[in-house]
């Protein structure tokens, strides 16, 4: 009994986050009532889904709808007796298949399963039977992988989204490889507890991973450019909601003030409204795209909030009441934004936070030597880039500056393998490169003596001698 | 101080590493009284440590310096005592992520080794995971105890002293991941399917030869494991360096002869160094760099 109980958080809900998979291949989606989700060039309906285990493979029948299916049958069904010894004989002359297109479209309209069809196509084909027993296989592994018409339903993690924005969509991460990112993580040292800093363009993919390893424990800041914080990588991990409390946000618009000491985020008496505005005025001017929309009917309430003991009718003081309830909400929203403001420049003015993580499109030095100063000393950062020649400026300026050491520069060779009996290889296909890492850790600043001894690190010298027996 | 939690001071008892520059650092237990020899002179901890911030400079008695750090299962990784070969840095990020773990994961290991990726695991799976360690050679078993323990997680780990090809790993349904590295991990697919929790979980073997692999993945689908993979990362280290490269030299242009008269002087005095060569900042690779330490293989296993 304790196992149906135990089960409950392993079923599929209704608005969980998912992810659906068909051999190597992945996608993210929620779950919605009577929603339709396009996968591999087919229209799928979820509702069907809810209610079943994590992991589960579905058939997709005809309509979208999917039925879980029903056994996992021995892989070789399909079982072949003649096979020929090497490929002497098979001469391509496109005419081995018998089974036209057509043939194959009209059987797949009659509802056939996969293997019965990949039965048809080999029946058909004059050359299977003198194919080798290796290539037979191939064959039909490949023949399954076109004609599947499954899909499997998973519990999002770090390690699958990773994979599927890496293999879908890699333009939106800036190419950041899966064992780049787990290289991030492990480099970061996260862990339950700490406090981040995270700048992440890559969708918010980093800033879930982060989140992830941390279990809703501690504090992650994501400092972000522009109009707001990019989070659809981290809304795919389906985190439950006590997740989002250790979330704080805060625009790199002000971190100059902050670290000046002048970002007035202090709480004004609500009553105070001109202040108030001053406040939002100012928010306005550093979120133009996201917010300025919404800042014009905002004046337009104050002129008729001022100009109040003109109207009188009844029509007029329900209009006003409503833009009056919209001003309050717009108060509120507003005032909800300086508070997250607040919190999270409390959390950085200590300059104590335990580790920083930059993943952008951005040129990562002005970024880096800007956010160190928000890491307590002793703490490890990480900073990836698509190119190196951006980390060679962030590690040339750290080693004038001082306060950090163990600086590296680095990338992973990532190679996967076939291992079959007698045919173990490396896959004939592997990724050209996963991006650059800047790692180092941050030590007290040394003021007395700037530069004096990193400087004397670099071997200089040697262009010295190049001249001397130049001349 | 702790291996999963940060501390600011460096208090009596603690394991701090100290990083004598160059990537160089070697760990030390702070001791009221004790002192550390290095090459730029002694450290002694009543003055120099106990009390100071993590990440301080301190002065030694030959008057050189080093940072001193606060522990972290890298810097563990890069400074701790060799008792058998050990996995490095960027195989544990990858065998991290691939076998999912996170704060709450229940973890199974062997062998434990000198402990390099039992720190790493302790680190992430805390504060609510467990780590079940399984060491067949004793002294190992008891060393790494002993460690466990001075950096404060030996709350989250069970250290088991037997063979887990025989004895399995002395759990059954608990495990979301297993960790293999033993010299026949083939023997040990059926204790990590049964130390694994009923609804599925991540499997991982580390071996260094292709035999192995061979073995462990039919094992592997022999016992109804899905979706087997087998990668091999490497880390590369790119150093920057100053290189000045010369220029070539064609000899006067006489079809630029028109060219400015300060042009043509300025050659022939202050500018002509600069003419001859380029410095140019780039990185280099190592003439020589570990190219294999071993195949990672990977295996989900599903609900039973």
């Amino acid at each position: 009994m304790a196992h149906s109980e135990d089960d409950h958080e392993y079923r599929i809900k209704e608005g969980d986050h998912i992810v659906l998979k068909r051999g190597d291949v992945y996608k993210a989606v929620q779950i919605q009532r009577k929603k339709k989700v396009i996968f591999e060039k087919q229209w799928i309906l979820l509702d069907n889904v809810v209610g079943h285990l994590y992991s589960t493979t579905f058939e997709i029948s005809s309509g979208g709808s999917l039925q879980p299916k029903e056994d996992k049958e021995t892989q070789s069904s399909t079982d072949v007796k003649v096979t020929g010894t090497d490929n002497r004989h098979i001469v391509d002359d496109g005419k081995s298949q018998k089974l036209t297109r057509d043939d194959i479209e009209t059987m797949k309209e009659q509802g056939l399963t996969d293997k019965e069809i990949i039965k048809q196509l080999i029946d058909n084909s004059s050359t299977f039977s003198n194919k080798t027993g290796y290539a037979q296989d191939k064959y039909i592994k490949k023949k399954k992988k076109k004609y599947e018409n499954t899909v499997t339903v998973l519990k999002p993690t770090c390690r699958i989204i990773a994979m599927m924005y890496h293999g879908r969509e890699p333009g939106k991460i800036c190419h950041l490889r899966y064992d780049t990112l787990a290289q991030m993580l492990t480099l970061a040292n996260i862990h339950a507890g700490s406090k981040v800093l995270v700048f992440d363009t890559c969708a918010g993919l980093v800033l879930g991973a982060i989140m992830e390893r941390m279990g809703g424990y501690g504090s992650v800041i994501q400092m972000y450019p522009g109009g707001g914080p990019v989070r659809a990588g981290m809304e795919c991990f389906g985190f439950p909601a006590h997740f989002h409390d250790m979330l704080h946000e805060f625009p790199i618009c002000h971190v100059n003030a902050l670290l000046a000491g002048k970002l007035d985020t202090s709480a004004k008496d609500p009553t105070e409204g001109e202040k108030q505005v001053k406040v939002a005025a100012e928010e306005e001017q550093n979120q133009p795209e996201a917010e300025q929309q919404e800042g014009i009917p905002q004046e337009e309430n104050m002129e008729i909030n001022t100009g109040d003991d003109v109207g009188q009718d009844p029509e007029k003081l329900e209009k006003e009441k409503r833009q009056e309830a919209k001003a309050q909400e717009r108060k509120e929203k507003l005032e909800e934004k300086r508070r997250k403001l607040a919190a999270a420049a409390a959390l950085l003015e200590g300059r104590n936070a335990d580790g920083l993580v930059i993943a952008s499109q951005f040129h990562p030095s002005s970024l880096l030597l800007g956010l160190l100063k928000f890491l307590a000393p002793s703490r490890p950062f990480v900073v990836y880039s698509q190119y190196k020649e951006t980390l060679i400026e962030c590690y040339t300026k750290l080693k004038e500056q001082g306060g950090t050491v163990n600086l590296m520069i680095t990338d992973t060779w990532l190679r996967h393998y076939q291992v079959l009996p007698d045919r173990t290889h490396p896959l004939l296909l592997m990724s050209g490169g996963g991006g650059y890492l800047l790692s180092g850790t941050t030590v007290a600043f040394d003021r007395s003596k700037p530069a004096a001894s990193p400087l004397a690190e670099e071997p200089a010298p040697k262009r010295q001698k190049v001249k001397d027996s130049e001349s | 101080m702790s291996f999963v939690e940060y501390s600011d001071l460096i208090k009596d008892g603690d394991v701090a590493i100290v990083h004598l520059g160059h990537n160089s650092v070697t760990p030390v237990k702070v001791q009221h009284g004790a002192q550390t020899q290095t090459r730029y002179g002694a450290i002694r901890h009543s003055s120099d440590l106990i009390g100071q911030r993590y990440g301080s400079k301190v002065t030694c008695s030959k008057g050189g310096w080093v940072h001193v750090l606060h522990p972290t299962p890298e810097l563990w990784t890069v400074s701790l005592p060799h008792r058998t070969q050990i996995l490095y840095t960027p195989d544990i990020a990858m065998v991290t992520m691939m076998l999912e773990l996170k704060p709450g994961s229940v973890v199974c290991e062997s062998g434990t080794g000198s402990g390099s990726l039992s720190h790493a695991i302790l680190r992430t799976i805390a504060p609510t995971g467990h780590l079940h360690t399984v060491e067949f050679h004793q002294q190992r078993a008891e060393k790494v105890v002993e460690e466990f323990k001075e950096h404060r997680v030996d709350h989250l780990v069970t250290v088991r002293n037997q063979d887990v090809c025989k004895d399995g790993f002395g759990v059954t349904g608990v495990a979301d991941a297993v960790f293999l590295d033993i010299p026949s991990p083939w023997e040990a697919v059926g204790h990590a399917k049964a130390a694994m929790k009923k609804h599925g979980g991540r499997l991982c073997s580390f071996s260094p030869c292709i035999e192995q692999v061979q073995r462990t993945c039919e094992a592997l689908t022999e016992q109804g494991f899905e979706e087997i993979r087998t990668l091999e990362v490497l880390l590369r280290v790119h150093n920057v360096r100053d290189v000045t490269l010369q220029l070539p030299d064609f000899g006067p242009d006489p079809s630029s002869s028109q060219a400015s008269p300060e042009a043509m002087e300025g050659a022939s005095t202050t500018a002509s160094p600069n003419q001859t060569s380029v410095r140019i900042k780039t990185t280099t690779l190592l003439r020589e760099m570990p190219g294999h330490t071993g195949y990672l293989t990977f295996a989900t296993k599903p609900r039973t």
